[in-house]
């Protein structure tokens, strides 16, 4: 059962628009925005935040994204009075990128857990994520040939890539080393078309993770 | 003397009284430190409490201080409507099962607002909140916890209209009011006057009986 997002602001724009980007990246992750009063006018209403909390919560769990101020006690009051089928958690996470990870670690198949850490942790520094460099560890170097490189939907399409599979897998590019289940961290290695990717894998999944990673990069992303 | 809930009823309405009378005030309060809005914000709250006192009546304190929090939390906004609607939820958490609440128990359901206001706004003493007024009304009323519920709400009002004058002073570190520094200095918190309204409210309903 897939985890489902709400995007608290006070704003019903700017919810509309950071739903409407993570959307772009997990299709298929109930993504709910809650922006704005009912009257239109900027701020949070508790009953669009109820709303909006049952209507993507199909068991598997809702995290809540915040803007500002009392987006989040209202956010925590609707969590405090939700019994739907699933668990529901507010998270302190920079809003356009918390809901981006968010909604690939969802889509990925991560549990409320791993989505709430994967929204939490898209404000630490993005890259430089250390995967174990052990000598039994499967490497392989790929030449990106599709025109935006590893640019945000890529980048999302190669971290849902790595769902269900027991393997840590860092993407090298340059100097720079990204996790790659983290969509941000590989936004962040700026790998654009032309450049040379190293995919380091280790775990049992280790050379499935390495196949995905090149199937992708062959395909030129699907672009 | 107890509190049942037909005077719970009459006491709530009392309430939404004290808010339309002092609305202006609030208004002008918040014009100096804030956006001018917590006398309006309280005064729709308090009017659609008494709209959902004309469509249903409830049949314990608990569901009566049910009704407050979730209509306030719906119509308020800002932070104030989570904040009150936190102190009337926690509230109503702490008395839930009894039909009529004694000296204790409204003190037991003070500590409980206070406690559920500090978890959400993560304000403490000193910082020119509500928190300022309710921190030491509850302080106030556990001493007086063995009395009438008109002796400890007595006792809490008293507490809060000092807690209220004792932000004057004192430079905002919560809230709205927070993003001006040290010119909020100078002036009474809306948010703690208003709660010291309110406190009033209830022991003068409780006294009157």
């Amino acid at each position: 059962m897939t985890v489902g997002l709400v995007i608290v602001s006070h704003s019903a724009k700017l919810a509309e628009g950071v739903a409407e980007l993570a959307q772009q990246m997990a299709p298929e992750v109930l993504i709910a925005p809650a922006g704005g009063t009912a009257d239109g006018e900027l701020g949070t209403d508790y009953d669009r935040v109820c709303a909006a909390l049952d209507r993507v919560d199909r068991g598997g769990g809702v995290v809540l994204l915040y803007d500002l101020g009392s987006a989040q006690m209202i956010a925590e009051l609707a969590v405090e009075g939700h019994s739907g089928a699933g668990e529901a958690f507010v998270v302190e996470a920079p809003l356009v990128e918390g809901a981006v990870a968010a909604a690939v670690a969802a889509q990925s198949g991560a549990d409320i857990d791993g989505v709430s850490r994967a929204a939490s942790s898209a404000a630490e520094a993005p890259v430089d994520f250390v995967v174990d460099d052990k000598p039994t560890a499967y490497r392989a170097e790929m030449v990106l040939h599709n025109e935006v490189g590893l640019h945000a939907r890529p980048a999302a399409l190669l971290a849902r890539a790595m769902g269900g599979l027991r393997a840590e897998v860092a993407v090298r590019h340059g100097e720079q080393q990204a996790d790659a289940r983290s969509v941000l961290a590989l936004m962040g290695l700026a790998a654009r078309d032309g450049d040379t990717i190293e995919v380091v894998a280790s775990g049992p999944d280790a050379r499935e993770a390495i196949a995905r990673v090149q199937a992708l990069v062959e395909r030129g992303f699907e672009e | 003397m107890t509190c049942t809930t037909e005077t719970l009823v009459a006491a709530v309405r009392g309430l939404a009284g004290v808010v339309a009378e002092h609305r202006t005030e609030l208004i002008d309060l918040d014009r100096a430190i804030g956006d001018a809005d917590h006398g309006e914000n309280l005064n729709r709250g308090f009017t659609a409490v008494l709209s959902a006192l004309d469509s249903s009546t409830p049949d314990s304190p608990s569901a009566m201080l049910k009704l407050v929090a979730t209509t306030l939390i719906s119509k308020v906004g800002g932070a104030s409507g989570p904040l009150l609607g936190t102190a009337f939820l926690r509230a109503a958490t702490a008395t839930a099962g009894q039909s009529e609440l004694d000296g204790a128990a409204v003190a037991a359901a003070l500590k409980a607002a206070l406690d559920g206001v500090v978890a959400r706004g993560k304000a403490e003493v000193g910082d020119k909140t509500m928190v300022d007024v309710l921190a030491p009304a509850v302080q106030a009323a556990t001493e007086a916890a063995g009395e009438s519920v008109a002796a400890v709400l007595a006792a809490a009002a008293s507490a809060a209209e000092q807690g209220a004058e004792s932000t004057i002073p004192l430079v905002a570190r919560k809230g709205r009011a927070s993003y001006l520094g040290e010119r909020s200095a100078g002036h009474l918190d809306p948010g703690a006057r208003s709660t010291a309204l309110l406190l009033r409210s209830l022991a003068n309903s409780a006294g009157a009986r």
